[in-house]
């Protein structure tokens, strides 16, 4: 076992995984980084990334046998033929629905960082303090201004793309020039600044796709192909493949084994210092240990919280970290699905050339300044304008050529935007280990207890009528505004359940991610939430790890840990 | 796709959403099924002749060039249920029975004019039946021709206009009626 020892190990290789690895490895440390799934490596494995949707029998949509095959991924869009294989296999990996709860995992290398929706938004001075403000829940054990210097070095690594709009609530950042609007989106967002008087931006999404190179990652800017999720062979979007992986590897100082479900984190209680990891292979069934000094456990929310719930059970039966009671607890999500399209009148001598990775941003603009709604905190938009192709409904048109001639040319042009809402941390909100449902190793899963409470539902309202209203005040017509239901997890932004906090006796982690019981294991993805916000999550992960890493590194060169 | 072209099914209002498609609607459920009718190869024929009907070949190909039938085989086989197949199906024989009993022929034998009139009639009984919240088989060959012919090499690259690496966006493009649309946006 002499060579199962390394500087630190890194539980799960998506984004924060990645950032972890790469910052440990900079930083000279010798690391292992542990996958529970396969390999995929950059560009040789993007086997679909050429394909056009001719190439699929189905062209991209699901077979009976596949929705059979994936009775959660089928309940919403990603179940495709494209990125078939790139969700967590729902037989061999079981979870409890006691409530209904949609879990999307990509168990490979790279994990979701090759699945984002590439939103990259800093969380603003206002979120992060909330909770301490309305009496929510406990008090972020940071500010902006701890996160501020990581989002800056984030940002210039992973390439953002944006806009700098001088917006408090929403802070500017290391932008690369933004993706364009098109001529549409630029006038209807004229149109909205005019009508609330500056008080409501529609602004380019922030998105992790870079409209520079970057050679010295060996990264071309984005081909405006749409197609991210297949993998780009240009490294055009951030993702541990393209960005964090080779960086990492480049030190010379990085172990990765694909393969290897991290069971336990192994700790010993006379040190009250984790030792190490027992690892399952997950082809050949093999239980190996591993040690480190330290650890980052970033697994995926859920999942970094499970390694925890199932470590260290003979000193706390709730697990490592448990003792606080809040472990597997304040589940959070974005809750999305309400929103509003409508049509542009003219603009018809008007089109656009190529595909863009991402469209239109609305930031928050709720309960901002003196504003009380009769719910707190606020939700963002994020859509896009474009014109209509063939499968516009031709209704005056029956069979035959003067059909196809005018579904060959474009038709109006359409506005829509959907609601990504921020969701409050509720105690009673909550994953818990069911010992009684196994997986394909005989590992217990995970149970899910979670669901919107009254703050969401009122919100809902809001997220649904303003979509409508601000659409109107861009000069959207026949505008038409829903709710089309929302289960907790759709938002594939699973955050909480491992929080950080002041207090060892009321969180999880401190404010830089140690387990108050083990100050050498460090959790820095989504697990480590105090509360959602409303933008996307992952570049606050990416940052909250740099953040971690440096700090952990200087511990261990103090001896402290 | 990603969560923006998800709204944009959802907000397309094309009357009825893809059938075989995906489960747009939280906590849709899809029964068990296992195929139980099978196409003949004069199924596929018959189906390709409407296609090109709905989707002729003019100065571009048409829905033959696209091979629509065999296309329709693997997708009615595939993704709908069995009660969707089964409606598919019986819509063939029904089709079939109106060419007899109508025209006194089948549907191969019928001169161009007879086939598109014929054609238009049932169009107008489908957006009938749908409007009035029913269902007609011939709303799943008219969806299966378009989806099958805009979404085919031929008709996305010769009918619509595809640029695998575009390399730029420009957001504002002039545009003059008659250029074709982009196959994907």
């Amino acid at each position: 076992m002499a060579n199962n020892h390394y500087d630190a190990i890194v539980v799960g290789s998506g984004i924060s995984g990645g950032w972890a690895a790469k910052e440990l490895t900079e930083k000279g440390l010798k690391v292992l980084l542990l996958e529970r799934g396969r390999n995929i490596e950059h560009v040789k494995d993007y086997k679909n990334a050429t394909k056009e949707v001719w190439d699929y029998p189905h062209r991209n949509r699901p077979t009976q046998q596949m929705k059979e095959d994936h009775p959660v991924l089928k309940r919403d869009f990603v179940l495709n033929e494209e990125t078939q294989g790139m969700w967590a296999n729902e037989q061999e990996n079981p979870y409890v629905e006691e409530k209904r709860f949609d879990w999307y995992r990509g168990y490979h290398v790279g994990g979701r960082s090759l699945l984002w929706g590439r939103h990259s938004y800093r969380l603003s001075p206002l979120d992060f303090t909330a909770n301490e403000r309305e009496g929510i829940a406990i008090d972020w054990p940071i500010r902006y201004e701890d996160m501020a210097p990581w989002y800056d070095y984030v940002e210039r690594f992973a390439g953002i793309s944006g806009t700098r709009e001088g917006l408090p609530h929403l802070p500017d950042g290391q932008f690369l020039p933004p993706i364009e609007l098109n001529c549409v989106e630029k006038d209807v967002a004229a149109r909205i600044k005019k009508s609330y008087g500056g008080k409501r931006h529609l602004i380019n999404a922030r998105v992790a796709n870079i409209t520079q190179p970057k050679p010295e990652q060996g990264r071309v800017n984005c081909q405006y192909r749409n197609k991210c999720w297949l993998g780009c062979p240009f490294g055009a979007y951030f993702s541990t493949q393209s960005s964090t992986l080779p960086a990492a590897m480049k030190t010379g100082n990085l172990t990765l084994r694909p393969f290897s479900i991290v069971s336990q984190v192994l700790y010993d209680k006379d040190k009250k210092r984790a030792r190490g990891v027992e690892v399952i292979d997950a082809e050949t069934n093999e239980t190996y240990e591993f040690t480190a000094d330290i650890i980052f456990l970033n697994a995926s929310s859920f999942n970094s919280t499970w390694i925890l719930m199932n470590s260290a059970t003979d000193i706390w039966p709730g697990g490592l970290g448990s003792s606080s009671g809040e472990l597997g607890h304040n589940v959070m999500d974005h809750h999305f699905r309400c929103g509003a399209g409508g049509e542009i009148e003219g603009y018809m001598d008007k089109y656009y050339f190529g595909r863009r990775p991402a469209g239109f941003y609305i930031p928050r603009f709720r309960n901002l300044g003196d504003e009380r709604r009769n719910y707190v905190r606020g939700f963002g938009y994020q859509g896009s304008a474009s014109r209509q192709g063939w499968d516009r409904n031709v209704a005056e048109l029956g069979v035959g050529a003067e059909l196809k001639q005018s579904l060959s040319e474009p038709g109006k042009w359409t506005i829509g935007m959907t609601a990504f809402g921020e969701m409050l941390p509720h105690h009673d909100n909550r994953i818990y280990l069911d010992s009684k449902v196994k997986d394909k190793w005989g590992l217990p899963v995970l149970a899910m207890n979670v669901e919107i409470r009254q703050n969401e539902i009122d919100m809902r309202k809001d997220m649904t009528q303003d979509a409508i209203e601000i659409l109107e005040a861009g000069g959207a017509t026949n505008v038409s505004g829903s709710d089309w239901g929302y289960s907790p997890g759709m938002g594939i932004h699973e955050m909480g359940t491992a929080r950080m906090g002041r207090d060892p006796k009321t969180s999880v982690l401190n404010g830089f991610n140690q387990v108050w019981d083990a100050p050498n294991v460090f959790v820095t993805d989504g697990a480590c939430m105090t509360s959602a916000s409303c933008v996307n999550p992952s570049l606050t992960y990416m940052a909250l790890t740099a953040r971690a890493v440096d700090h952990a590194v200087k511990e261990l060169q103090k001896r402290n840990l | 796709m990603n969560r923006r072209d998800l709204l944009k099914l959802i907000t397309a209002a094309t009357g009825t959403a893809l059938i075989g498609g995906n489960a747009l609607l939280a906590g849709c459920t899809t029964q068990n099924n296992k195929p139980q009718l099978s196409f003949t190869d004069e199924d596929v024929r018959l189906l390709d002749e409407v296609a090109e009907v709905i989707l002729p070949r003019t100065d571009t190909p048409g829905a033959k060039d696209a091979e629509v039938g065999a296309f329709m085989r693997v997708f009615v086989t595939d993704c709908y249920t069995a009660e969707e197949q089964a409606v598919f199906h019986a819509g063939l024989v029904q089709l079939r029975e109106r060419c007899q009993s109508e025209l006194g022929e089948n549907f191969m034998a019928l001169t161009g004019e007879q086939r598109q009139s014929l054609l238009q009639a049932l169009d107008a009984e489908a957006k009938a039946q749908v409007a009035a919240g029913g269902s007609h088989y011939f709303t799943m060959i008219k969806q299966l021709t378009l989806f099958g012919f805009f979404t085919s090499e031929v008709g996305g690259t010769q009918v619509l206009r595809h640029i695998a690496i575009p390399g730029r966006y420009e957001g504002c493009m002039p545009y003059e009626e008659g250029d074709r649309a982009w196959a994907t946006r």
